[in-house]
């Protein structure tokens, strides 16, 4: 069992490389797509697999636990919870790009970046050191701004260059922050640094200014509301599968996993940490929505609305630091809030991405990104119209889909934790989100077909199946809400507190 | 030395920080990235440094506690190096795509490469 967890990101790694070799190969070049979905699909296997396993510690390269150095690799709850979710993301992405990159030229390129971005992934979320995390943080990152300009038209590298700038600034900041605590601890691993920086006391300066940087840096990748500059450009202007890995699940897995990673396993929540958690995530959930709702490109108000979904997961676990770091630390509500964050993260992860797919199959066929100059789709495309319909019902929170459960599990912790105004904000902005996916179906599906899309048919199939497999997940999650949260979400809310004193 | 050193260091991290921020040549964003990561590398140095310290190879017939005792940390020589290495990845993806917004637009100034809307 612990000779899979090297796995998962040596597979996708390695596959990249033979993808290179071999689209060089004459004959061999057609195998190109085939592999990288077989290199997903094992990964999204062997992550399943490892549901059952319990927590793995394993050390790579020969060394061993009672050393201060090595490399760690660590597959706890959350850990899991985040390959299950990274993977099943990258094996729809790449089912709906077998033919959706068919327009493009190279797409040997396209298939061994997007297996350089999933391994990386993988690797950032298993990595059980800070340096580690930081050197697969910029893998990911720079497949990810390859893939933004993929296209190379002139608006694409007008926003990879922004996302390149302003993500490498980010990552600066990050090892700098790395920087400053293995000074103050001397050492790289989390579990160590956290141990070491009890005794040092969370609130010395030096401790502060670290946690700061690193902070900063990883709210720049997950783009929460001052640092969000380059998402709304650089989200749209990708080709539509890396629009949805990128959106579903880079924000997350680069953002959002490392900091509660950071915040919960390594500084120790205190009530700076988790005061900043709350302002942002309170800022990117009403700024996203207000934005998105005037947006009239379908994939910007997706990327916006990308904010403002993100804004309660960080809010959510914000809250959560909040409760364990009071005087009388209340385990049962931060449990129900990482719960809520948790399971909203997975939610959004397949609603955000079975949209972005749709949309890319709707562009594909209608030509056109602008809802103003859709409609009437629900007739010539039914089964993009009915996942797109999913999946907007689900984000907008209408029972029984699973954004509705998610949403209700986060206001509720938010009552129980005693911020009702904080309650009463993410009821407020559940009801705008309701709005602006309205605004969608209105434009996008219902009423007459303009002249632009009369001629727009069915997607081909390879792209249905990517969108009805979302779908699917989107639909049972939400009526499998128990069995999920005893699988999946109580063992990744208890490797985030089980790290706590 | 004492805490010159590291001031001037953060010096260099805001040098390249402000032309980040306020520099519209693309050319010259570049080189203000390349200043923060070399400040952030040569604080990382300095983490591992002591006055007088000996360079970290294990000579025959040392102890790694002797060693310990006089020589530099070499841990945060082998991070600069993974920066550095990262760094020039960066680079290259930068400088490439610079190229190619340059024969899109024909400038390398930001304020006229705007063709999205906030």
């Amino acid at each position: 069992m612990e000779q899979l967890v090297p796995l998962l990101v040596a597979l996708p790694l390695g596959a990249a490389f033979l993808i290179v070799m071999i689209a060089h190969a004459g004959p061999l070049k057609r195998l190109t797509t085939p592999l990288a979905v077989l290199a997903v699909l094992v990964n999204l296997l062997i992550a399943g697999r490892l549901l059952w396993a319990g927590a793995l510690h394993v050390y790579v390269g020969g060394w061993g636990q009672g050393q201060t150095l090595g490399i760690e690799l660590v597959c706890d709850g959350l850990s899991k919870l985040m390959l299950i979710v990274i993977n099943f993301v990258a094996l729809a992405s790449i089912i709906f790009a077998t033919q959706y990159m068919r327009r493009f030229t190279k797409v040997w390129l396209f298939d061994a970046l997007f297996l350089l971005m999933t391994g990386a992934m993988s690797a950032v979320v298993l990595a059980g050191d800070m340096f580690n995390l930081f050197v697969f943080l910029e893998v990911a990152a720079i497949a990810s701004y390859a893939l933004v300009a993929f296209g190379c038209e002139s608006e694409e590298l007008e926003a990879a260059f922004k996302y390149l700038i302003l993500g490498t600034v980010g990552s600066a900041f990050i090892l700098l922050g790395v920087t400053i605590l293995y000074s103050l601890t001397g050492h790289l691993n989390m579990a160590k640094i956290s141990e070491a920086l009890r005794t040092i006391g969370p609130d010395s300066p030096g401790v502060l200014l670290g946690g700061a940087a690193i902070i900063a840096g990883l709210a720049l990748k997950a783009a929460m509301v001052p640092f969000h500059a380059w998402l709304p450009d650089a989200h749209p202007s990708a080709p539509a599968p890396i629009s949805a890995m990128l959106s579903g699940v880079l924000i997350k897995a680069s953002g959002v996993y490392a900091l509660a990673r950071v915040v919960f396993g390594v500084l120790g929540v205190s009530p700076y940490y988790a005061n900043i958690l709350i302002a942002m995530g309170l800022l990117s959930m009403v700024l996203g929505m207000f934005l998105a709702i005037g947006q009239w490109d379908f994939k910007r108000l997706l990327a916006y609305s990308s904010i403002s979904q993100v804004g309660y997961v960080v809010l959510a676990l914000g809250v959560a630091a909040e409760a364990m770091s009071r005087a009388a630390p209340d385990r049962t509500v931060a449990a129900l809030c990482l719960f809520g964050g948790l399971f909203h993260l997975f939610n959004h992860a397949t609603f955000k991405s079975l949209l972005f797919l749709a949309s890319g199959s709707i562009e594909q066929q209608a030509h056109t990104r602008l809802l103003k100059e859709m409609g009437g789709l629900s007739r010539r495309m039914p089964v993009t119209s009915f996942c797109c319909r999913i999946g907007a019902l689900s984000i907008s929170g209408v029972p029984p889909f699973n954004g509705f459960f998610s949403k209700l599990i986060i206001i509720i912790a938010l009552v129980l934790s005693g911020h009702n105004v904080l309650a009463a904000v993410g009821i407020g902005v559940a009801v705008g989100t309701l709005l602006m996916y309205i605004k969608v179906q209105r434009y996008v599906l219902e009423g007459e077909p303009s002249d632009a899309v009369a001629a727009a048919r069915e997607a081909p199939a390879g792209m249905c199946i990517a969108l009805v497999l979302l779908t699917i997940v989107c639909i049972c999650a939400g009526l499998a809400l128990v069995p999920l949260r005893d699988l999946l979400f109580t063992p990744a809310g208890e490797a985030l507190l089980g790290a706590l004193p | 030395m004492g805490i010159t050193i590291y001031l001037l260091t953060f010096a260099v991290l805001l040098v390249g920080l402000y032309i980040v921020v306020a520099k519209k040549n693309i050319i010259k964003i570049i080189v203000g990235v390349l200043i923060i990561d070399y400040a952030v590398n040569l604080l990382l140095v300095l983490v591992g440094y002591r006055s007088d310290g000996v360079a970290p190879i294990l000579s025959p017939g040392q102890t790694a506690a002797d060693l310990a005792e006089t020589g530099v940390d070499p841990l945060p020589q082998a991070m600069v190096l993974t920066s550095i290495v990262i760094g020039l990845g960066i680079t290259a993806l930068m400088v490439s795509m610079a190229i190619r917004l340059h024969q899109k637009y024909g400038t390398f100034d930001m304020n006229r490469i705007r063709k999205l809307r906030g």
